[in-house]
């Protein structure tokens, strides 16, 4: 059986993720943050909710950096939102924060006088259904449609530091990195758990995923 | 490419049973929570809002299993409101699966509460409750007040006063309900709507007053707001959310069809 951990460093909806997860599929989820079973599972979900700052706090604190870092590059693994910008280099959240610099580029704040090309105002955070527009032909988006809306939450976005590793892009103001790929790893900055079917046929892409691209 | 405008359907829990008669034709129990999110889900609700109206503490505790229940099945942004007093209360629903947590009475009593809450588990969690009532004469500039219970009591806060310094706290969004309108099915408080949203930089969620579906498309176009709640509207099967979707659509809005 396919074993999928869920990294639990005190930071997120791990509830919700676990539920999707056992509902996309075959599959037995351990939410955890021991080192030793992060290493037994097949799969690993870094979620997290919240401010980044008390995130990578957390996650240094239960010594998982070395882990999220060994763990993202040999075997499938995905981050979700704050776990997904808790991989980049630098947040601006919280003053500035050094992240896990697993992939190359900056968090963004989003900014109070953000307008769209009509000059109308986008508020912050970016909350809701957008669109999400794939940028490759991953495995990760077998049979989801192109530019199929996912549940946002964020006020944070990323800017990738090359144009290989954006998987999708989304756009509030700005266009700006809503899925990530590098090797085995994948990340989204929607919640797949909240994103209804479209949501759920990500997680069933996962459970299903060599690992390759 | 653009964020779509959020449908609300907002159900009232008392003791884990959804009252206020939700009535589909062919549900099999129109009080289960679970059942009826899931209705919702299906017509394309765009999250869902639980509001407890539990009126005894020790029923709390069935609240937090009903919503471990639905969000195991409905996988869509859940918001709870009602009864969140504490940083413990709002711990113990997002652990159980809420996205976020509806403080009302508690930040008007206590607005450091929100300050605290937001810090501690992300803005993006706390949605800040407005119960707001018209208190200016007709022949003078429209002015709103906060009130609590139900409507009944005056605080003398003025509500866009109020919702500036919710944000400013770390609300990350706004749900603002006109007293004066909930209930009636004439319409959304526009004016205080979009008096609300053009004065805050997050989302406002208008509620009060919803009794057609071109109201809810008003409620967007011109209240400004980003999301709109209603419940009678939906429970009763006179519309679906499908429905509000095409309707608030053909009004040039854009929406998740």
């Amino acid at each position: 059986m396919n074993t999928v951990a869920v990294v639990d460093y005190g930071m997120g909806n791990l509830h919700s993720v676990a539920k999707a997860l056992e509902h996309a599929g075959d599959c037995r989820v351990v939410v955890t943050h021991e080192a030793k079973l992060i290493r037994e599972a097949d799969r690993v979900v870094l979620p997290g909710v919240g401010a980044i700052r008390d995130c990578i706090a957390e996650i240094k604190r239960l010594e998982l950096d070395k882990i999220i870092h060994e763990v993202s590059r040999d075997r499938p693994f995905l981050g979700v939102c704050v776990g997904m910008q808790a991989l980049m280099d630098f947040s601006e959240e919280n003053d500035g924060t050094q992240c896990l610099k697993v992939l190359p580029g900056q968090v963004k704040y989003f900014g109070d006088k953000l307008t769209d090309t009509q000059g109308t105002v986008l508020k912050v955070p970016h909350m809701g259904w957008n669109q999400v527009h794939q940028e490759n032909n991953h495995p990760m988006w077998h049979g989801i449609n192109q530019d199929e809306r996912f549940y946002f939450v964020h006020s944070y976005y990323v800017e990738a530091g090359c144009p290989e590793i954006v998987a999708a892009t989304s756009n509030h103001g700005v266009s700006f990195a809503a899925a990530l790929t590098q090797g085995s790893l994948f990340a989204t900055q929607f919640h797949p758990e909240k994103s209804q079917h479209a949501g759920l046929a990500l997680y069933a892409n996962f459970l299903k995923w060599d690992g390759k691209a | 490419m653009s964020l779509a405008k959020r449908i609300i359907p907002c159900l009232d829990v008392d003791a884990g049973r959804v009252v206020k008669g939700v009535n589909f034709v062919d549900i099999r129990d129109a009080g289960d929570p679970v059942e009826v999110a899931r209705r919702y889900d299906e017509q394309g609700a765009d999250e869902i809002t639980f509001l407890d109206i539990t009126a005894s503490s020790d029923d709390r505790e069935t609240m937090v299993h009903m919503v471990e229940q639905v969000a195991g099945e409905v996988f869509i942004p859940l918001t709870v409101g009602g009864g969140i007093r504490s940083t413990d209360d709002i711990r113990r629903m997002l652990n159980a699966g809420a996205d976020k947590v509806g403080i009302n009475t508690a930040a008007v009593h206590n607005p450091e509460f929100v300050k605290e809450a937001a810090e501690r588990f992300g803005s993006q969690c706390i949605v800040v409750a407005i119960d707001a009532k018209r208190v200016s004469a007709e022949s003078e500039p429209a002015r709103w007040e906060i009130f609590t219970h139900g409507g009944r009591k005056p605080t003398g806060i003025d509500a866009v006063e109020w919702a500036k310094k919710m944000v400013a706290y770390g609300a990350g969004e706004i749900l603002l309900t006109s007293m004066d309108r909930d209930g009636t099915k004439i319409g959304f408080d526009l004016e205080l709507t979009r008096a609300v949203s053009d004065a805050v930089n997050v989302p406002v969620i208008a509620s009060g007053g919803v009794g057609t579906l071109e109201h809810l498309a008003e409620g967007v176009k011109e209240g400004h707001a980003e999301a709109v709640l209603a419940a009678s509207i939906f429970h009763f099967g006179e519309f679906t959310v499908e429905q509000a979707k095409q309707c608030m659509q053909k009004a040039g809005i854009e929406v998740r069809l």
